[in-house]
């Protein structure tokens, strides 16, 4: 079942691809857009108004994906190197129907949407991502949950000939991560295969990618290989790798600093040299939508 | 030492690069030292630094500032190990790396975190940053006392004060370290061309002081 959240945005607001690149001169030229953008930061519903994707090459050369390097131009440079066709996603634990999913099968079987996004990264830096992709629900109902199930465990492709940047222990290899099953199913959480229209990058992740919009840009895990049902909590990788500072659940939250710098603002990326830090928002700003996932938590405790 | 001895027989390749140094005038090498700094600036204002510029410039001041007080700190081994005399040399590495730490401090502080208040909670709150901070409050009783009219002044004190630079680069890559998401090679490495120039200094190596 597709379509389950609707965006305040219309087709209308949709940017002609054109239009980016008067936008980066535009932005370019000075902060006046960042200014608006902070002064409406406070309130979600007008933020949600005023959402404007960055351009492409912000998105598709600004990465995080410690497989191809730790540098944000890393990916860009090496993730060319990724074979990402033939790809299938293994499905199992807790499902009725597990096994080996290929990606043009799945690709039949759901509808593609489009979800702009708000991205925000633990490290305190944001974007707006135009996505194109499905709902985990969709792919999780064709595997078929079973009713015990309480969590989605995920897995990033390891391919030490294709990835230069697993020589180095910076994390655990393979890559995995986690959610409620709550979460999974939630309708903003997509498995994005697409940026703009176009076949998502590798370095964005490819072929197909978690985006969980709620949560610091880390849970979103990329090139997933496996997806696996269970009764119990799974291990993520940052949280393994630094438990004080990486949560299993890493809602953003503007009032739970990381130990090492405050959430409380974010920069927006393409703002240029001269970007004001605007307001980090709760949930990133899908508190209306997700806030009820986590009632009576705390969420400090549970950060 | 070592090049005393060589220079006996004929003049060995060291020999001749101490002669040629020594008729390098010095002022050169501050500005040489300084084109960096308005050249990254440049490219982080014409988008050559990548969609988030703020992050790349800090980084590239720090990572640069670090650089030239490792070597700094190589100029004493170089010349008691190789011979290599670039003792000229050292007042404007030193006061270079104070300059771009300095302009570290200053794009962190004013186009990264943006309001003092928040930067005086991050410096006492993120221990990563106090250490940085205590690194940068190191180096400027270092470039205050970076002139003749000083080492006259103080005397055998000036050589004390000047240990501070120990302090300063441990602390520095220790930031380093810190600073970076996981555990990084290039951090380490850093730290380990550090120790081991520090190393060369424990007294029970020394054959001969300077």
């Amino acid at each position: 079942m597709a379509n389950r959240w609707q965006n305040t945005l219309s087709e209308n607001d949709v940017t002609p691809e054109a239009a980016f690149l008067n936008r980066r001169q535009i932005m370019a030229g000075g902060v006046a857009g960042l200014g608006l953008a902070s002064g409406l930061g406070g309130s979600p519903a007008l933020a949600q108004e005023a959402l404007d994707p960055n351009d492409y090459e912000d998105i598709t050369q600004y990465n995080n994906y410690y497989e191809f390097g730790t540098g944000k131009d890393d990916p860009s440079r090496y993730a060319d190197q990724l074979t990402t066709t033939p790809w299938s996603v293994k499905i199992e634990g807790m499902v009725d129907k597990p096994g080996d999913y290929a990606f043009e099968d799945i690709m039949k079987a759901v509808t593609i949407e489009d979800r702009l996004y708000r991205f925000r990264c633990v490290e305190a830096w944001s974007m707006v991502v135009p996505w194109n992709g499905f709902e985990l629900a969709d792919l999780l109902d064709m595997a078929g949950v079973q009713s015990g199930a309480k969590y989605v465990a995920f897995e990033t492709a390891l391919r030490p000939d294709e990835m230069p940047g697993v020589k180095f222990p910076v994390l655990e290899w393979p890559y995995v991560e986690g959610l409620r099953l709550d979460e999974a199913m939630h309708p903003l959480t997509i498995m994005a295969t697409g940026i703009y229209g176009n076949d998502i990058p590798n370095q964005n992740g490819a072929p197909l990618r978690l985006v969980v919009p709620w949560k610091y840009g880390f849970k979103s895990i990329k090139s997933v290989v496996r997806i696996t049902l269970t009764d119990t909590q799974p291990p993520t990788s940052w949280n393994k790798a630094n438990p004080r500072e990486y949560g299993f659940y890493s809602n953003v939250n503007p009032e739970v600093d990381h130990p090492r710098w405050s959430q409380a603002t974010e920069r927006p990326i393409g703002g240029g040299l001269f970007a004001r830090r605007v307001p980090t928002l709760m949930f990133n700003g899908y508190e209306e939508e997700v806030a009820s996932l986590y009632s009576g938590m705390d969420l400090k405790a549970n950060f | 030492m070592a090049y005393e001895n060589s220079a006996r027989s004929a003049p060995s390749v060291v020999d001749r690069l101490n002669q040629t140094l020594r008729r390098v005038p010095i002022w050169p090498l501050y500005i040489i030292l300084s084109l960096p700094i308005p050249y990254f600036f440049y490219l982080g204002l014409t988008g050559g630094l990548g969609p988030e510029p703020i992050n790349a410039l800090e980084r590239e001041y720090g990572a640069l500032g670090l650089k030239l007080l490792i070597a700094g700190l190589a100029i004493t081994p170089l010349r008691r190990f190789a011979g290599l005399n670039l003792i000229r040399f050292r007042r404007a590495i030193g006061v270079m790396t104070f300059v771009y730490i300095l302009s570290h401090f200053l794009v962190w502080a004013f186009l990264d975190i943006q309001t003092l208040d928040r930067v005086w909670s991050d410096i006492l709150k993120r221990p990563y940053i106090t250490i940085g901070m205590a690194g940068f409050l190191c180096l400027i009783p270092l470039a205050a006392t970076s002139n003749n009219w000083s080492v006259r002044r103080l005397g055998p004190r000036w050589r004390k004060l000047h240990k501070l630079t120990y302090a300063a680069v441990i602390l520095g890559g220790v930031h380093y370290i810190w600073l970076v998401k996981g555990i990084q090679l290039e951090p380490l490495i850093y730290m380990a061309v550090i120790l081991g120039l520090l190393a060369l200094r424990i007294p029970g190596r020394r054959k001969k002081s300077g």
